[in-house]
């Protein structure tokens, strides 16, 4: 697909495939197309080329019908704020067409899945943002979809509630569901995902399992060294010991596959910190799309 | 970005929305109701009584029950203004339920719909509300022609639901809306005999207000008030609709360029 808006190319030929069942992530950097290209998926934005299919749908001309089947969490929550917890998730179902009956039975499920049993009444201005998060996914559920599509399902909570919107997401996939899920917590798509796609400027930089990725992309471990002498140290040694380095600031990022010669060439350093760990999709991301803050 | 010119899709999808709008209003409905009524009311008192006493009659009528159904044509364009602009904007632009709503099997067309109808009904319950004030005080003439002013607020709730929407879909925040009512509101309140026959502008602003749909709205429902058969009513109805149709058009034109994108 592609997708231009004047003379920006947003998604400049992207091409992936989904199978039911898995999560798949999709990551980038700020502005990288992400949630365009979600957009697309749902039908509600036209790719100005490209050919988009979400089972036998044709999309966008089949969007309606796809997202019969389709649940989304939006990155911002747009919960009903005049309404009940409840109410929020019954006005919802009453847009998929399901009857009061079907969503009386269902409401109370959803409620339990994610905690909020004893808030069916509240109103939202009296939840916390893990709980609005967590009505939000409830909502995204109560069709019963075979796809949930997320973007940046946990940002802004804290890491309880980030670990409960996970334990529900794992549910889900056990549960034969297909996640669409995009992040800005490699920490996420590594825990969650199956199958990711990493893009930036709209293209595809790299795809694979989480796993896949840190084994192909980048060395196995890293070293990270900050202190004052960090500079002087990597004058002496960084290309000696390093398969690769980085340096941000005062800390130094060392990749390697053995640490023996780091640690020999530290000893004259007391001051220096070294912290020494196995590489993750952190640093594979940072690798593939650098360290500049993306603003725009 | 291309404009995408395509006509809105009707559809009964819209319901289900409708009756979100709907429960939010019951939640709210005591103080809406006395926001929508008192300050008309208060007005058509005031100045019915206070400038009638001056006044002679007006046809044959009195200048309360004159100035009545300018009020009642008056009321029901605002409700319907308000709606679509504060709130419909707020469910737009603010708290993004429009965006929810989206991501189901609903269209905008079936959004845009929904604002479009829930603006007239608000008008509806406006004119009714008005209408039944004026029946307490038996200002009309004849009950039962009065009771055909009820699908005339309709059609002027749709009217001013969709040019309203117009306006939301090229707002960028809710001061905008300060624009729409002081150089479309106003003027037409004062240009359509709202308060007055408006045969007593000039002839040039007479012309010009033969375009604008309150002064059809007006034409239709003070004769109704007064006891009378309006006279080409084909003429009015036909204005009205035009006013809906094109702006409703050109709402879910502009919208789409705001949101689809």
């Amino acid at each position: 697909m592609f997708k231009r808006y004047g003379d920006t190319e947003v998604v400049r030929g992207l091409s992936f495939d989904i199978l039911p069942g898995e999560c798949f992530g999709l990551l980038g950097p700020n502005g990288a197309g992400k949630t365009t290209t979600l957009k697309i998926l749902l039908g509600l934005v036209a790719a100005t080329s490209g050919d988009v299919r979400i089972g036998d749908n044709i999309i966008p001309h089949d969007a309606r019908t796809a997202r019969q089947r389709i649940g989304v969490m939006p990155q911002m929550d747009n919960l009903d704020p005049d309404f009940t917890v409840e109410e929020n998730l019954r006005v919802y179902g009453r847009y998929f067409g399901l009857a009061a009956a079907v969503l009386a039975q269902r409401i109370p499920v959803l409620l339990e899945l994610v905690g909020l049993m004893n808030k069916a009444h509240s109103q939202i201005g009296e939840l916390s943002g893990g709980m609005k998060r967590r009505l939000t996914l409830a909502r995204a559920l109560i069709n019963d979809p075979d796809i949930l599509v997320l973007d940046e399902p946990t940002t802004g909570l804290d890491p309880q509630a980030r670990h409960v919107i996970w334990a529900g997401l794992r549910r889900l996939t056990q549960q034969g569901k297909t996640l669409v899920l995009t992040t800005h917590f490699m920490e996420e798509a590594e825990r969650l995902c199956d199958h990711l796609v990493i893009i930036d400027h709209g293209k595809i930089i790299a795809e694979g399992s989480p796993r896949a990725l840190i084994a192909d992309q980048i060395e196995p471990q890293v070293s990270e060294i900050d202190g004052e002498q960090t500079a002087e140290w990597v004058r002496h040694y960084a290309a000696q010991c390093c398969d690769r380095f980085e340096v941000s600031d005062e800390t130094l990022y060392c990749y390697h596959r053995d640490s023996t010669a780091i640690r020999n060439a530290l000893q004259d350093y007391p001051g220096l910190r070294h912290v020494e760990r196995t590489a993750n999709l952190e640093d594979v991301f940072i690798k593939l799309t650098g360290r500049e803050l993306r603003d725009n | 970005m291309a404009y995408d010119f395509s006509l809105p899709v009707l559809s009964l999808r819209f319901i289900p929305i409708w009756r979100r709008h709907f429960l939010v209003w019951r939640k709210l409905a005591i103080p809406s109701i006395l926001g929508n009524l008192a300050d008309p009311v208060f007005y058509m008192l005031g100045f019915g009584y206070g400038l009638g006493s001056l006044m002679p009659h007006i046809g044959g009528a009195s200048y309360l029950t004159f100035l009545s159904a300018g009020t009642l044509c008056y009321s029901t364009m605002n409700s319907a203004s308000f709606e679509v602009l504060y709130s419909g904007f707020s469910r737009m632009h603010v708290q993004k339920t429009w965006d929810a709503i989206l991501n189901t099997p609903m269209m905008l067309d079936d959004i845009l719909l929904a604002e479009l109808v829930w603006g007239a009904s608000k008008s509806l319950l406006s004119g009714l509300a008005i209408l039944l004030v004026i029946w307490v005080l038996g200002l009309e003439h004849d009950w039962a022609l009065s009771l055909w002013t009820i699908p005339v607020t309709l059609l002027i709730g749709i009217t001013f639901s969709g040019m309203g929407l117009v306006m939301n879909a090229v707002s960028p925040n809710y001061d905008f809306f300060l624009y729409y009512f002081t150089l479309v509101i106003t003027p037409m309140v004062l240009l359509c005999g709202v308060f007055y026959p408006a045969d007593r502008m000039p002839v040039l602003l007479q012309d010009f207000a033969a375009w604008l749909p309150l002064t059809h709205a007006i034409t239709l429902v003070r004769p109704l008030i007064m006891g009378e058969i309006p006279s080409r009513i084909a003429l009015h109805i036909t204005n009205m609709l035009i006013w809906s149709g094109a702006s409703f058009w050109l709402a879910s034109i502009l919208t789409r360029r705001r949101l689809l994108k």
